[in-house]
């Protein structure tokens, strides 16, 4: 099969059934050497049985999946050259943080001098060397969620499989590590696959995603492609706010589509393969590519009335009412220039958007 | 209203203190009446001098010790010789004990994993399955035991009807009969003390051992026996101890040559031919010795834990 050594990872019509339900459909897709890689969806959408499969903890009820062009899908989890940071670390209890650290080396037939240095090497990458003779119930969640990264790499997996790793952690501490985890990566070289249902920890760290619903792949692409061009309603709703209208396209010409919205307003858009004149689809329209002015500063701004402004911190978001119903929520820095387009309930205004912001969706 | 938080609040602790006092008293007499007074009874007991006719003489007397360790011959005129008798009793008692423990642990511990490893809703079902024959008196399921075993049963019949074997059984009056009988006697003392340790267990262990290449025996060793070792150390002195004082299952089933303490001891307070003060001796010398070894293993498993 592939004997590529640029993919890492590739999964090739994978099924998996527990009985009669179907956790994942026939999913393919390729991973490629050293990047960031993550499997993003909400709960229940197959995201970590993909990783518990790529793992071995799951077998694959059909479908292969080849590491750098070696089936692996057959083999018992310790034989696979590939590492896990589990969701609640899964610390050994009755051995230290070293023991813990060193567990792999020692188990991959490394002397246990070799399994020590080493350990103590990885330790000192995640700046836990002074808690090396501590038992994991001594130490705080953020640090064990570092020994379980330093445990994971001291082997030097071909590729690491993180498993919500940050999902335990406060904000503050998520936020730092999220650039932890991204260094680390680029230090390693190792390539990282990530399983989170946080859209915004996705989009900042990694290099590609793969948005996943319902045990189907909805969207792969990187994290700037995934949030401006959205394939579907699900990934446009599941990455980011947006403003989801329905509309009619009237004509298309060239890259733009004339459409209208419910109430005749009307708006033009990127066209998109497969969407003709007369079609009744989806539009997505991110509130931060939209702007409010007291008068219309184009033929095509809709107008209508303040409803509410809602002040979040870094923006203020303005909900507007058109004249016959559909409502947008605009957002606007909250600097001195966003907040001149700050209007009052009750005041009229024009909705203006920058161009190509809205983005037709096939499905 | 003007007395302020910090006067009430002693006052408070204090009744609270006193008030703890008095609700403990109810567990230090019951510990007193039922553990404290019938030890010092029986440390008082073994001091004394024995009436031929069961009972004692108050009298002080270091006889029930002597006669243990040391032999003087049939008159007690000539010089002392160690006396090995009960001291190889007391040693076939902690080796048959040893035996049905090992024996106990090897059934156990895979059923309680089974158990444990059970969707929720069933556990409570096989525990209870388990204990089941528990409610059986003991000395009923031990005589069950006996007619199982014996040459003319199922057992012995069963395997020469099928071929296994050509000459009867003739497992019982053996120590590998006590061991089965000490075995199946407490076998849930075993089973239930693992169980509880195992279902606590967090299996994701296991998974991340397996995730850094430990084969399946490895795992089991390096990580799920030392986590659940609390749990099995529970249950082999839970086994352990009530079998190297058990009687009935040496006298049923070990027959006359397979002699235990708790049978010695049992004969001394039996009828008119007992010797209280001995009696009463051996089950202190049974006492500290069940005391030395659980001190050695709780200081073994402090040193490693440590």
């Amino acid at each position: 099969m592939p004997q590529d050594r640029e993919i890492a990872i590739e999964v090739q019509n994978a099924v998996k059934h527990y009985g009669t339900f179907t956790a994942l459909k026939t999913i393919s897709l390729s991973i490629r050497d050293n990047e960031f890689f993550t499997l993003l969806g909400p709960s229940g959408c197959g995201k970590t049985t993909l990783l518990r499969m790529i793992a071995g903890f799951e077998d694959v009820t059909e479908g292969a999946i080849y590491l750098y062009g070696d089936e692996i899908d057959r083999l018992p989890p310790h034989k696979r050259p590939v590492n896990t940071v589990f969701q609640n670390y899964a610390l050994f209890p009755h051995m230290t943080v070293l023991e813990n650290v060193g567990f792999g080396l020692e188990m991959l037939g490394k002397s246990k001098a070799e399994a020590r240095a080493r350990a103590g090497e990885v330790l000192e990458m995640v700046r836990l060397s002074q808690f090396a003779a501590r038992k994991p119930s001594q130490l705080s969640g953020g640090q064990q969620q570092r020994v379980a990264l330093a445990r994971a790499l001291a082997p030097r997996p071909k590729v690491l499989l993180l498993d919500e790793p940050l999902s335990a952690l406060d904000l503050k501490l998520r936020k730092a590590m999220q650039v932890e985890l991204k260094h680390l990566q680029r230090e390693t070289g190792i390539t990282f696959i990530f399983v989170t249902h946080d859209q915004a920890e996705a989009l900042t760290m990694s290099d590609r995603i793969a948005v996943m619903s319902e045990g189907e792949l909805q969207q792969l692409g990187e994290a700037r492609e995934i949030y401006e061009r959205p394939r579907n309603v699900f990934v446009a709703d599941f990455i980011g706010d947006t403003n989801l209208m329905e509309v009619t396209v009237d004509k298309v010409e060239g890259s733009r589509a004339q459409c209208h919205l419910g109430g005749g307003h009307k708006l033009t858009c990127d066209s998109v393969d497969g969407i003709g004149p007369g079609a009744k689809v989806h539009m997505s329209l991110r509130p931060e590519r939209l702007f409010l002015s007291a008068d219309p500063v184009e033929a095509e701004s809709l107008s209508g009335t303040v409803r509410e402004t809602i002040y979040i911190g870094t923006d203020i978001a303005t909900v507007v009412e058109l004249e016959d119903g559909p409502q947008f929520t605009i957002r606007s820095s909250n600097s001195t220039r966003g907040n001149a387009r700050v209007f009052e309930a009750g005041t009229p205004v024009a909705v203006n958007m920058e161009m190509g912001a809205a983005r037709l969706l096939v499905d | 209203m003007a007395g302020g938080a910090a006067p009430g609040g002693s006052v408070q602790s204090k009744t609270y203190r006193e008030a703890r006092g008095w609700l403990l008293l109810p567990a230090w007499v019951t510990l007193g009446i039922l553990t404290l007074a019938p030890l010092t009874i029986m440390l008082v007991y073994s001091f004394l001098t024995k009436e031929f006719r069961g009972g004692v003489i108050w009298e002080f007397s270091l006889d029930a010790y002597d006669q243990f360790f040391f032999d003087r011959g049939l008159f007690g005129d000539e010089p002392p010789r160690i006396e090995w008798t009960y001291i190889g009793i007391f040693w076939r008692s902690i080796w048959q004990a040893g035996a049905a423990t090992i024996l106990s642990l090897l059934i156990g511990f895979p059923t309680a994993c089974f158990i444990a490893t059970r969707p929720e809703k069933e556990r409570t079902l096989w525990v209870f399955l388990v204990t089941i024959p528990y409610w059986v008196n003991l000395l009923i399921r031990t005589v069950s035991m006996k007619f199982l075993l014996r040459d003319e049963g199922p057992l012995s019949d069963g395997l020469i009807a099928i071929g296994a074997i050509s000459e009867p059984l003739g497992i019982v009056n053996t120590n590998l009969a006590v061991q089965l009988g000490l075995f199946y006697s407490y076998l849930p003392f075993m089973v239930l003390p693992i169980y509880a340790a195992v279902e606590r267990y967090n299996f994701a262990l296991s998974e991340a051992a397996a995730d850094l290449y430990a084969p399946r025996w490895t795992v089991l060793r390096r990580i799920l026996l030392p986590v659940v070792k609390p749990g099995i150390v529970a249950g082999c002195i839970l086994v352990f101890v009530p079998s190297l004082g058990s009687f009935l299952a040496p006298d049923l089933l070990g027959g006359a040559k397979n002699f235990m303490i708790g049978s010695l001891i049992e004969e001394q307070f039996k009828g008119n031919a007992g010797n209280w003060p001995f009696g009463a001796a051996a089950s202190m010398i049974l006492l500290t010795l069940v005391l030395i070894l659980l001190i050695a293993s709780a200081r073994q498993s402090q040193k490693r834990d440590g």
